[in-house]
């Protein structure tokens, strides 16, 4: 099928643009040590809270605490934030799909109450 | 049809790792790559269903042991911990094959691997005390919901074994040189992937009561 020179031009734009970032370095192996030491550190403090009273604002910590994690994983040992955003974008799109649409359910059943 | 040629696979950067350049994709990025980005992202709504399922069904069990008075949450730390530091020595196997240094790559694989039965080890000692205190996959709703999703995740992390475990073996071969490192990155996202749903599953079903 032949495409307009236009389609052409956005092709090789974007694949310009998506090579360009690939580019970029993957951290040293004494960032991964020092990332690795923080998760560390953060599943510490969370096992810590555990045994603290329970009460809201420990698990607005805790969950705090666990987006954190999540997002140093995602951005240091997966790459995403040196990877193309492609790939950011298409995991995204999973996430919050996923979030929104349980945090939806969850919210249906009397899971969460506003 | 665009032309393809001019988006390359990965670009050749100095100090960037060399990848296989055996052809050409419209993004720009290796459709391998995008393909395990794009599991992952589907891998998401599985594991968000089972964790939306437990945190349904955690209050409303009538009879039995329910998960939250078996756990033992030091155990279950430790084992966490042992987790993330297997994400450390992944990504330290990928950093090595980048350089070209095959043989600390495949230590650092087979390190995560240990560490990843490590894991699994210290989740069937956990079941099985869960059983022999009463709570089995049939006894409420509750414990249904937890045995599904953990030995979900507990399955996922053993086909990441398995994985590791290949790659060790076509390591030894000569079949993973510098110029596949995408091959150890890959493997290493879907190993990444499953230590961050134990992060959420650590966080939402163990510490918050």
């Amino acid at each position: 099928m032949a495409s307009t020179p236009d389609v052409v031009d956005e092709d090789a734009a974007l694949a310009a643009e998506a090579a360009l970032e690939v580019r970029h370095h993957h951290p040293s192996d004494r960032t991964y040590i020092l990332v690795a030491l923080a998760l560390g550190v953060l599943t510490a403090i969370e096992v810590g809270l555990y045994y603290l009273k329970s009460n809201k604002s420990i698990t607005v910590t805790l969950l705090v605490l666990m987006v954190i994690k999540f997002v140093i994983v995602a951005a240091f040992f997966m790459h995403l934030r040196f990877d193309s955003k492609i790939f950011r974008r298409l995991f995204m799109i999973g996430v919050f799909g996923a979030s929104t649409l349980y945090t939806i359910v969850l919210f249906m059943f009397g899971v969460f109450h506003v | 049809m665009a032309d393809l040629t001019t988006a390359p696979d990965h670009g050749p950067a100095a100090g960037a790792h060399p990848v296989d350049h055996t052809h050409a994709t419209a993004t720009g990025v290796s459709n391998a790559k995008l393909a395990m980005w794009a599991f992952l992202g589907s891998e998401c709504l599985l594991f968000g269903a089972l964790i939306s399922t437990y945190m349904l069904y955690r209050h409303r069990s009538v009879s039995g042991p329910v998960p939250h008075q078996l756990y033992d949450i030091p155990f279950t730390s430790v084992s966490s911990f042992v987790l993330l530091m297997s994400s450390l020595s992944m990504v330290l196997a990928l950093s090595a094959i980048q350089r070209g240094d095959e043989q600390r790559c495949r230590v650092w694989l087979a390190t995560t691997a240990l560490l990843g039965a490590t894991f699994i080890s210290g989740q069937i000692y956990e079941f099985t005390t869960f059983i022999r205190r009463g709570m089995t996959i049939k006894t409420n709703v509750t414990s249904g919901a937890f045995f599904v999703l953990t030995g979900f995740h507990g399955v996922h992390v053993t086909l990441g074994i398995i994985m590791l475990l290949s790659l060790v073996g076509l390591s030894i071969r000569g079949k993973i040189p510098q110029s596949k490192a995408e091959v150890i990155e890959i493997a290493g996202l879907y190993w990444h992937f499953v230590d961050i749903v134990w992060v959420i599953i650590f966080t939402i079903i163990y510490l918050i009561p």
